[in-house]
């Protein structure tokens, strides 16, 4: 078992790879967008029933319920408004999306620094780990759409900015999957190493930082992944009862009470704001490739789209 | 040697910066501002345009007021933030205050802006439906979390049997797509969204012909509007504050009648994803709300307020009146008078509806 260098590998490796990930993906895009279209036109060549029967279509078919994809990227191009001098909704999305991601970003960093802390102590403490894991699990069954409204207003009587709240709920999303899965990772070598650990007359906060965190690096960045997009669903949620004339949470809920006039602004917005999630989860695993060896990712490419890469 | 340097250059920006505070204090020194939140029902939008305008042409601020409009949101009710006093003034509906008052809110209602209400029932004229009765046997939308009972009230009053009450949606999907047959709409909201929208059997946006309206003013069970509430217990010690504040959104009021084109720029600055024609629409449809105000704006029209009651207790959304002590006309009445002797015309008798045009999607 030879232990290549990463670079030394990948190079030769990463072009084909890297053109075959493009090419999956516009395929994906591509079919999403046919299926989509071949839906709606079926369903207005039909009446809104499948094909030879009398069974209705379960999603209406109509340029409200459906608008064309043409239609949704025109609107995203074209001013939210009319008048001069007005910008395009994309830049008025990207501009909600950028103020939200401060929000996400804040609470990602806050909840994950936290969900992390709370594995180190769970396993410093078996007594802590049986006593408040339950709360933890707990946590995560009470709706945000509950806690949101509470949070906001807690903040405001506190005197924090209406974003510090949003990102306060945002990181309330982000801590458990990382708790969850550090508290895994931290686990995860086997007792025999920190036997050996201990042998060596290692303390506890050796064993800790030289043996259990490193482990737990490969588990935690897929939570990380997880946390970022809850991050950022937080942030949208908890932007609705904050009052905020800005933001994604603003622009899908004024968009959604106008969907029966301008229903491509609001597939826009979801779009921008899908995107906003998926930009996010992308630094993450930029981060990841960053800091840890591709052999020991979990889950990543090099184990599952290339068969036979060594396993370290 | 370069550390002295750099503490001299400090205390001489130190020096710069007291003096031009000092410069700013003595200009201060005329008039104290007093700051003050106003709480709206929901977003930015021209239903609120009279208040934005006051803050952007500067009323409040020559009334020595410095008013912080917080924009309304889901789930916030601005009964609750008045009555824990995040919020010396907010906006709301008069039956919804009510209900308030009942949970022991204590407010009171210092400024009846909207003289009439804004709800309608929208149905589509090939239908038929051009009064209660033509309900009966009729499936009828409702927002419900008490936007109903002038429906609910005008149902009783007709004594229109078997019809279907459905909750409907703060949008108009249910009826563009006819799984109802009559449904909820503000004028300057819900009806315009179904006029920016495309019938897809002519191509063009649906026209007032496609739609008959039936409007609670004429059906006699209306029910007052957005009103300017303030808790008592402050009331007590800050009715000069209320006063002025009165004074300064009457003539925000006034300037958007007279300017609407104005108040929608203004509005529209506030929000990015608010369409221009839609807000057009519904400043206009809300100077119609408020214009004409026979005895001047803000002040109580007594024989709405007791139909208000009336429907309200009729239809046990509050257990009792509450009598007249819960709404006070002094507060409006004097600054009625301030803005007459200034020369304002504080009832619009002559003012007249515009016509706007609708753009698709409201754009």
């Amino acid at each position: 078992m030879v232990q290549t260098t990463p670079s030394a590998r990948s190079k030769p490796l990463r072009s084909p790879h890297r053109l075959r990930t493009i090419v999956s993906f516009s395929l994906i895009v591509l079919t999403l967008a046919l299926l989509w279209e071949g839906y709606k036109w079926m369903g207005q060549t039909t009446g809104g029933v499948w094909p030879g029967t009398n069974v209705g279509l379960p999603v209406r078919t109509n340029n409200r319920a459906m608008p064309h994809l043409w239609d949704i990227a025109a609107a995203l191009f074209r001013p939210a408004r009319s008048g001069a001098n007005e910008e395009i909704l994309l830049l008025t999305l990207i501009k909600a999306g950028l103020f939200t991601l401060r929000s996400a970003f804040t609470g990602f960093i806050v909840g994950s620094a936290f969900g992390f802390s709370l594995a180190i102590w769970f396993i410093r403490s078996p007594l802590a780990e049986r006593g408040l894991m339950p709360y933890v699990v707990a946590s995560q069954t009470v709706p945000l759409i509950a806690i949101a409204p509470m949070v906001v207003i807690w903040g405001g009587q506190a005197g924090l900015p209406a974003w510090v709240s949003v990102a306060i709920i945002s990181s309330y999303l982000s801590f458990f999957p990382v708790a969850i899965n550090a508290l895994r990772g931290l686990r995860s070598p086997p007792a025999t190493a920190s036997e050996l650990m201990r042998s060596y007359a290692a303390t506890p906060r050796e064993i800790l930082t030289k043996l259990q965190i490193p482990a737990a690096l490969p588990f935690l960045f897929p939570a990380l992944k997880i946390a970022a997009t809850a991050s950022v669903i937080g942030a949208i949620i908890g932007e609705l009862p904050a009052g905020l004339s800005v933001g994604m949470g603003r622009a899908l809920l004024s968009f959604a009470s106008s969907f029966s006039s301008a229903p491509e602004k609001l597939f826009g917005a979801v779009l921008i704001a899908s995107l906003l999630g998926l930009t996010f989860v992308g630094l993450v695993a930029l981060l990841e490739r960053r800091l840890i060896p591709p052999t020991r990712r979990l889950g990543e490419e090099p184990d599952m789209l290339v068969p036979g890469t060594a396993r370290a | 040697m370069l550390k002295g340097n750099r503490m001299w250059r400090l205390g001489a920006f130190l020096l710069a910066i007291s003096m031009v505070a000092t410069a700013c204090g003595s200009d201060d020194d005329a008039g104290e501002t007093t700051a003050v939140n106003l709480q709206l029902q929901w977003f930015a939008q021209a239903q609120f345009a009279g208040y934005y305008a006051a803050v952007d042409q500067g009323f409040y601020e020559d009334e020595g007021l410095d008013v912080t409009i917080l924009e309304g949101a889901v789930e916030i009710v601005p009964q609750q933030v008045v009555a824990s006093g995040q919020a010396e003034f907010g906006l709301a509906w008069v039956p919804k205050a009510l209900v308030s008052n009942e949970e022991d809110a204590g407010l009171v209602n210092i400024g009846q802006v909207f003289q009439r209400s804004g709800t309608l029932m929208v149905s589509w004229a090939d239908t038929g439906i051009t009064e209660p009765a033509d309900w009966a046997g009729r499936t009828v939308g409702n927002w419900g979390f008490g936007n109903e009972f002038e429906l609910t009230a005008a149902i009783e009053k007709f004594d229109v049997a078997n019809v279907s009450l459905v909750a409907q949606n703060f949008d108009m999907e249910a009826l563009l797509n006819r799984e109802i047959d009559a449904a909820e709409a503000m004028t300057y909201n819900e009806y315009a969204q179904v006029l920016e929208a495309t019938n897809e059997a002519t191509g063009e946006l649906y026209q007032p012909s496609d739609l008959n309206v039936i409007d609670f003013n004429e059906v006699g069970t209306a029910m007052l509007q957005d009103s300017v509430w303030v808790s008592e217990d402050w009331l007590t010690d800050n009715e000069d504050i209320a006063e002025k504040f009165l004074t300064a959104s009457f003539r925000g009021w006034i300037y958007c009648r007279d300017n609407p084109d104005s108040c929608v720029d203004i509005v529209l600055d506030a929000g990015p994803t608010l369409g221009r024609s839609h807000q057009t629409w519904q400043m206009n449809e809300i100077n119609a709300l408020i214009w004409p105000s026979p005895g001047g704006i803000g002040i109580m029209d007594k024989a709405l307020w007791d139909q208000t009651i009336d429907v309200a207790t009729g239809q046990s959304v509050i257990q009792a009146d509450p009598g007249d002590d819960a709404y006070r006309t002094d507060l409006a009445e004097k600054a009625v008078d301030t803005l007459n002797d200034d020369g304002f015309d504080t009832t619009g008798t002559t003012w007249q509806k515009a016509t706007v045009t609708l753009n698709p999607g409201g754009e």
